[in-house]
């Protein structure tokens, strides 16, 4: 297994979070992880990404020409990274922001209100990006759900018990939010 | 706590790392892409009782850990690459002292002030002088977050051993990316060999120690650089390198740091297209692996060279080979890290 990720957004978005918790959860398994994050200039004009490899083999390169999954969190993102998306690979949009749609026709585009049912499940958009992953985890199933519930609990553990019930909340909707209406375009 | 694995930031691991490897004095001066380093020991370091200092510049910085080390303590300081071209004068100065300590360099894109991207611009500083005179450090490249853990204590091992700087040599990604890597946070202390040559008071000695870099008289200064160059001679024992599927390879990838990890990856790719090639890493770039470089290559078609840089390494990699294996080379620079198709791309154009 060599899975590439770009998980991209807006400054605050909690995509490095994400990446981490992929990251973190891969590690619960022994299964080999990168995590890059960007951290050119481009960080002061408010957008981040980070790249997540996991592999079950000794892991070369952090970073690749083209990605199995790419998430883009807002509309910037998905314009500078969907070019970047392998043929047949994941497109994960979030949908509450991003009012296009891809122009790939050859990757498997899914459309997730993850601000929406971070607002619904948990009070506050700011676990879109833990729905995300659980979207995320749904579609791809590269590692354990538990493992990433794991993660979550190890993350927000300082934060205390409220935030990590919250969270793991966030990613059971995510894991959810996936059927035929997530692959809906707006 | 004993060692645990942790998902862990390549400059933190080295901040832990110096920690392990019985730092006692941190002094540096702010730079990116390696400022989670003194950040890191910012607090960690008092927490010990042990010492660290912000610095007003790297020039004073330099001559801190000069000053430290002079008095027997293990002293390190770490920058980004124009930092650590100001620094150039006092490693030379401490070099000729023949003191031990850590310089720290995480890569970034130049000349100049450059980018804040990673880089292997650097190779040449590193390991060809960088200051004035014929001196050398002791330079050791990691390739992932678990050797950015643990080398700090093996360059304060080897610069004690030979009583000369040892430079950890990094990069804007090994510093910035996470990995799982065992870690401790309160690791045994190392054992330190005693030092009587320190300048820490005379403790009922009957001499006085001297610490010095200037020598006046053209043979004095000449009798101590042979006894320099005596001392490399004899740090080839402590040459380190490490390969991948090298044996039945007909293109051997050479690559070091980030690098070796791009080609790592391009490696495998050209597998998948039918050419068998392999990597080998130099682990030390000073003592260069020149023979275990040149062993390797005797049964191989090619050899491709990989850095972050316009070619540097593949100078000493051609010496090494001396004109018997074909060397190309493969750089990016500025910045800019290829990926591992286009590894792949050059190492089957060496194959054809």
């Amino acid at each position: 297994m060599l899975e590439e990720t770009i998980l991209a957004g807006f400054g605050g978005q909690g995509v490095l979070m994400m990446g981490k918790l992929l990251a973190q959860a891969a590690m619960e398994e022994g299964t080999s992880a990168t995590w890059l994050p960007s951290y050119g200039p481009e960080m002061r004009g408010g957008t981040a990404n980070c790249i997540v490899v996991l592999s079950d083999d000794e892991i070369g390169s952090p970073v690749s020409e083209q990605y199995d999954t790419v998430v883009a969190m807002n509309q910037p993102s998905l314009e500078k990274f969907e070019s970047k998306v392998r043929p047949g690979g994941t497109l994960l949009i979030n949908k509450s922001i991003v009012p296009i749609k891809t122009s790939r026709n050859d990757v498997d585009a899914y459309y997730i209100e993850a601000n929406d049912i971070a607002e619904n499940e948990c009070g506050t958009n700011r676990s879109a990006n833990v729905v995300m992953l659980g979207a995320l985890q749904c579609i791809r199933q590269k590692l354990k759900p538990e493992s990433i519930e794991k993660a979550i609990a190890y993350a927000f553990e300082a934060k205390g018990q409220k935030v990590i019930d919250a969270n793991l909340k966030a990613f059971a909707a995510g894991m959810n939010a996936i059927d035929a209406k997530a692959t809906a375009a707006p | 706590m004993p060692a645990k694995m942790q998902l862990t930031k390549g400059n933190e691991a080295l901040a832990m790392g110096a920690i392990a490897g019985g730092c006692d004095c941190f002094f540096g001066y702010p730079i990116t892409p390696q400022n989670e380093v003194p950040e890191v020991l910012s607090y960690e370091m008092p927490k010990r009782g042990r010492v660290f200092v912000q610095a007003e510049s790297e020039v004073a910085s330099i001559n801190m850990v000069y000053g430290a080390a002079a008095a027997g303590k293990r002293a390190m300081t770490s920058s980004s690459s124009p930092g650590v071209s100001l620094m150039m004068e006092g490693l030379s100065y401490i070099a000729c002292a023949e003191l031990p300590c850590l310089i720290v360099n995480v890569m970034r894109g130049g000349p100049g002030l450059g980018s804040i991207t990673p880089s292997q611009g650097d190779y040449f500083q590193a390991c060809k002088g960088g200051g004035h005179g014929d001196y050398h450090s002791v330079v050791l490249a990691p390739w992932n977050v678990q050797e950015m853990y643990e080398f700090p204590a093996l360059a304060f091992e080897l610069a004690d051993r030979y009583r000369c700087p040892a430079m950890l040599l990094a990069d804007g990604v090994l510093g910035a990316m996470m990995e799982p890597a065992e870690i401790s946070d309160d690791a045994p202390p190392p054992n330190v060999p005693e030092k009587p040559w320190a300048t820490n008071g005379r403790n009922g000695r009957a001499h006085k120690n001297v610490v010095n870099s200037l020598v006046i008289d053209p043979y004095g200064l000449r009798d101590h650089n042979l006894k320099l160059q005596a001392k490399y001679k004899a740090m080839e024992c402590e040459t380190r390198w490490d390969t991948r599927d090298v044996d039945d390879a007909e293109i051997l990838v050479v690559a070091y740091g980030i690098s070796a990890r791009l080609a790592l990856s391009g490696c495998k790719l050209a597998r998948k297209k039918g050419i068998k090639a392999g990597l080998l890493r130099p682990i030390t770039l000073f003592p260069f692996p020149s023979k275990q470089i040149a062993e390797c290559a005797r049964n191989k078609k090619r050899i491709l060279v990989v850095e972050l840089s316009a070619g540097q390494m593949v100078e000493d990699v051609r010496l090494a080979v001396n004109g018997d294996v074909p060397v190309d080379f493969y750089g990016e620079m500025g910045g800019v890290i290829p990926s591992p198709a286009e590894v792949c791309e050059k190492i089957v154009e060496a194959a054809q």
